[in-house]
């Protein structure tokens, strides 16, 4: 299967490439562009949510941004003078959520890592299906050009929520029709992807590496690959529905009798609109897992390496990431508390939300348990790991809040929910994607981040995100919907001006934070210290070959005496023991 | 001023807050013990010369205790949650008055029986936005002395009301925040809500469910008045219908 020597043109080698490392490192780069601009998005959100009545202060620095704004986007200000159209601002957040998840956190945690890092972790010199690995990566870019298009078209981008709840979008223009197309090639990209992984994991793995050898980050992609395959059909399934309520007039989700704009819509016979909400979520709470089991891998990963000891419960870790995978698949509804659905539903998908929090707790003590008695050391990596831990327990903590059918039915659709998601996936999956990315970053360019940037950059991403995203929870406390443009129009909400600033100014400084670890990325990949074949003195496979890796991974395949976590074994003189050396 | 909890005015609304509070002092609790370890052991366990990391693989009965502890907690959580929703969402007590509250893009219409206690037929061939919005047929003897208003609900304080929530084109939900409740109004079905408000004043009724360009502006008024003050609202309404 590998051959002796890799491809020589550059086309077939750095664009059109097979090995699985540089598709990892294709999907890193595209990837992070999309975080980039979604990112920008949410600057937009909370220029909006920060001066909502900027027009009454006409001489601020607020409307002087809006005015610039509006030179980039005449479409959004159709009324000029600096004024935000509400539909632009539905826009906005609808592509900010969209673009953050399907085109930043799940290619990132599951394009990156689980390219590049499965075939060298178990011992393999490529995937099972570098070909078809190639075509997953090859999906993404057209399907990126199709959600963007729909910004250039008449009515504008997609524009109800990322959620997209029929009928809402069923009545929107082709912008939503652009989402759904889009979706589906990424849904495409996402499951040929995930039979590679599957196909790999239980195939390629060198000998001696059963499968309770496999290194956490491994059983963690593994297991997010089997819920990819059995998952995304069914997004894939409701979204080819409503490409043809919206296209050929079918009625899936559109019930009879309904007035739209003064305008009766006789030909809807007999859909569910409760439909396209179980059916999305039955993908998209599974997805939730898609985005946070692999940075709980890579964490598991890292606090061993950093902390010269033994991961902590390694089976009940790998059990606790099969527990949430097998519970995520019943727990959907919670989403649909308030949606009138029958309540007695309502009881038992209360009951599974409640046991899932479960495995979480005992992967969050067993990430202690690690730190108990270890020799910690304090690098950008391992500030990363620590920072998943500590933001992914609150993630986990507000949802018992809104797991509770009655205190849901209050916090529902409210910023409590908005602060909820983003102490999961900033606090959680991005600060795992940081920690894997400046953890793998020698493996992958056989070069060292530069250190004090890397913790600069963490500190000051660890302070803006908890200014910007903490205060959310007051919001949704106090009333505050989501995905409202004016909130001034309610008196009850008549106080919270000043915090929404205080968030957005955070907002904008998290931002520029970022430019920092762009320096730091770009600098370090043609300048940074020569990084070795193992760095951070690690045990697993891929820090016994050359960084970066060559052609086939590996000059022999190794052989696999041990588990991936043996720190400071008793009566040895290094404090680490690698899974291929005989002892 | 505080960013909290508002004002709670409605029977159910002292129960739910105080379910809050208890999931919040559990959640606080679980968050100061586990933040404070993990600082502890960071400051306590840092890299020091000559003391190497302890060998272990984990503690089987560690692992038993910190899986049971939290899984009592958080069944015992979702069976105190159970009674409440019982409460809220179960059989509706005895109403004293029912009222059709329509969601449409971005109104809400808010349709009372009348005296006869029957609501008239309704139908979407009859909508005409300015003088019918909810298709109400005029020619149904229950539709006579029926009464139709644009985002203003009154509601008499301490008694029980009925709430048939519709949408004639999208998505919305109805939320008081004061009622510590909300609910969808799905297009293609009528969902019910009950709610006895507590005290009398006014309020807002928000859209909480993403419904359109106008969805920020989706605001509708909530009086919640004597039995005295909203027989007499009603009866106005009714001339002033009539014309």
């Amino acid at each position: 299967m590998t051959t002796a020597h890799g491809p020589t043109s550059f086309i077939r080698k750095y664009i059109f490439s097979t090995d699985h490392k540089v598709i990892g490192i294709q999907y890193l780069l595209t990837s992070l562009v999309m975080l980039a601009v979604g990112g920008l998005l949410a600057m937009f959100i909370r220029l909006q949510l920060g001066w909502p009545t900027h027009f009454t202060n006409e001489q601020g620095l607020a409307h002087r941004t809006f005015l610039l704004m509006e030179r980039w986007f005449p479409a959004g200000f159709p009324g000029g003078s600096g004024i935000m159209d509400s539909g632009f601002y539905n826009m906005l957040f609808t592509m900010h959520g969209t673009i953050m998840i399907f085109f930043a956190v799940i290619p990132l945690l599951v394009g990156v890592f689980g390219n590049y890092l499965i075939p060298l972790k178990i011992g393999a010199g490529d995937m099972a299906f570098p070909r078809l690995n190639m075509y997953s990566y090859w999906l993404i870019p057209p399907a990126i050009v199709v959600m963007l298009s729909g910004l250039f078209l008449q009515g504008g981008a997609a524009a109800a929520g990322w959620t997209s709840y029929a009928p809402l979008s069923a009545t929107l223009g082709p912008g939503q029709t652009c989402w759904l197309v889009s979706i589906l090639l990424v849904g495409t990209s996402s499951i040929m992807g995930a039979v590679n992984y599957v196909a790999t994991v239980i195939n390629l793995r060198a000998p001696g590496m059963g499968f309770f050898r496999l290194p956490l980050s491994v059983w963690a992609l593994f297991i997010t690959a089997i819920i990819i395959l059995l998952a995304t059909p069914v997004l894939a399934a409701a979204s080819i529905m409503l490409l043809l309520d919206i296209t050929l007039h079918t009625s899936f989700f559109l019930p009879p009798g309904l007035v739209i704009d003064g305008v009766a819509q006789a030909m809807n016979r007999g859909g569910q609109v409760l439909l396209w909400q179980h059916l999305f979520w039955f993908y998209s709470h599974p997805a939730v897992y898609i985005m946070i089991l692999p940075a709980m891998g890579i964490v598991s990963e890292i606090l061993p390496v950093f902390s010269r000891k033994p991961l902590f419960g390694y089976h009940s870790m790998v059990y606790a990431i099969m527990a949430i995978a097998g519970l995520g698949f019943l727990v959907w509804a919670h989403h649909m508390f308030a949606s009138g659905m029958n309540p007695t539903l309502g009881t038992s998908f209360m009951a599974s939300t409640m046991v899932i929090a479960v495995p979480s707790a005992i992967k969050t003590f067993n990430w202690l348990g690690t730190l108990w008695r270890g020799s910690i050391r304090l690098t950008t990596p391992m500030l990363h790991a620590l920072a998943f831990v500590s933001m992914f327990v609150i993630g986990g903590l507000t949802g018992i809040f809104v797991a509770s059918t009655p205190v849901d039915l209050y916090l529902h659709d409210t910023y409590f929910v908005v602060g909820h998601l983003h102490y999961v996936l900033f606090g959680g999956s991005l600060f795992g994607i940081f920690a894997g990315i400046t953890f793998w970053f020698p493996k992958m360019f056989g070069r060292q981040l530069h250190e004090g940037l890397g913790k600069l950059h963490f500190l000051l991403t660890f302070v803006c995100f908890n200014a910007v995203m903490f205060p959310m929870f007051n919001l949704g406390i106090a009333g505050m919907p989501r995905r409202i443009y004016d909130y001034t129009q309610y008196a009850h909400l008549a106080h919270v001006g000043g915090l929404n600033r205080m968030m957005s100014v955070a907002a904008f400084c998290l931002g520029v934070v970022q430019l920092l670890f762009i320096a730091n990325f770009c600098w370090s990949v043609f300048r940074g210290r020569k990084a070795g074949e193992n760095p951070w003195e690690a045990n697993t496979l891929e820090w016994t070959t050359a960084s970066p890796p060559p052609h086939g991974n590996f000059v022999k395949i190794p052989i696999v005496y041990r588990g991936p976590y043996e720190y400071s074994v008793p009566g040895r003189k290094s404090d680490w023991l690698p899974q291929h050396v005989k002892s | 001023m505080h960013v909290w909890l508002p004002e709670g005015i409605s029977t159910i609304a002292p129960a739910v807050d105080r379910l809050f509070y208890i999931i919040l002092w559990l959640t606080g609790a679980v968050f100061v013990l586990v933040q404070a370890t993990l600082l502890y052991f960071l400051v306590r366990y840092r890299r020091q010369a000559g003391q190497p990391a302890h060998y272990t693989h984990g503690n089987t009965m560690v692992e038993v205790v910190w899986t049971v502890i939290p899984a009592v907690i958080l069944v015992a959580l979702a069976l105190h949650s159970q009674r409440i929703w019982a409460q809220v969402r179960g059989t509706p007590p005895p109403a004293a008055l029912e009222v059709a509250i329509t969601g449409q893009q971005f109104a809400w219409n808010v349709h009372y029986p009348g005296t006869d206690q029957q609501f008239g037929r309704t139908s979407p061939a009859l909508v005409d936005e300015a003088s019918n919005p909810v298709g109400l047929d005029r020619t149904d003897p229950n539709a006579a002395d029926d009464i139709v208003t644009v985002n203003q609900l009154h509601l008499p304080v301490n008694r029980v009301a009925l709430l048939h929530l519709k949408s004639k084109d999208v998505i919305h939900s109805f939320f008081v925040p004061q009622f510590r409740m909300k609910q969808d109004m799905v297009p293609g079905f009528t969902g019910q809500l009950w709610v006895s408000a507590t005290k009398a004043g006014s309020y807002e009724i928000a859209c909480a469910e993403l419904c359109g360009l106008g969805h920020y502006r989706m605001r509708g008024f909530l009086t919640v008045e004597s039995d005295e003050a909203f027989a007499m609202w009603l009866a106005d309404a009714l001339k002033e219908q009539q014309g």
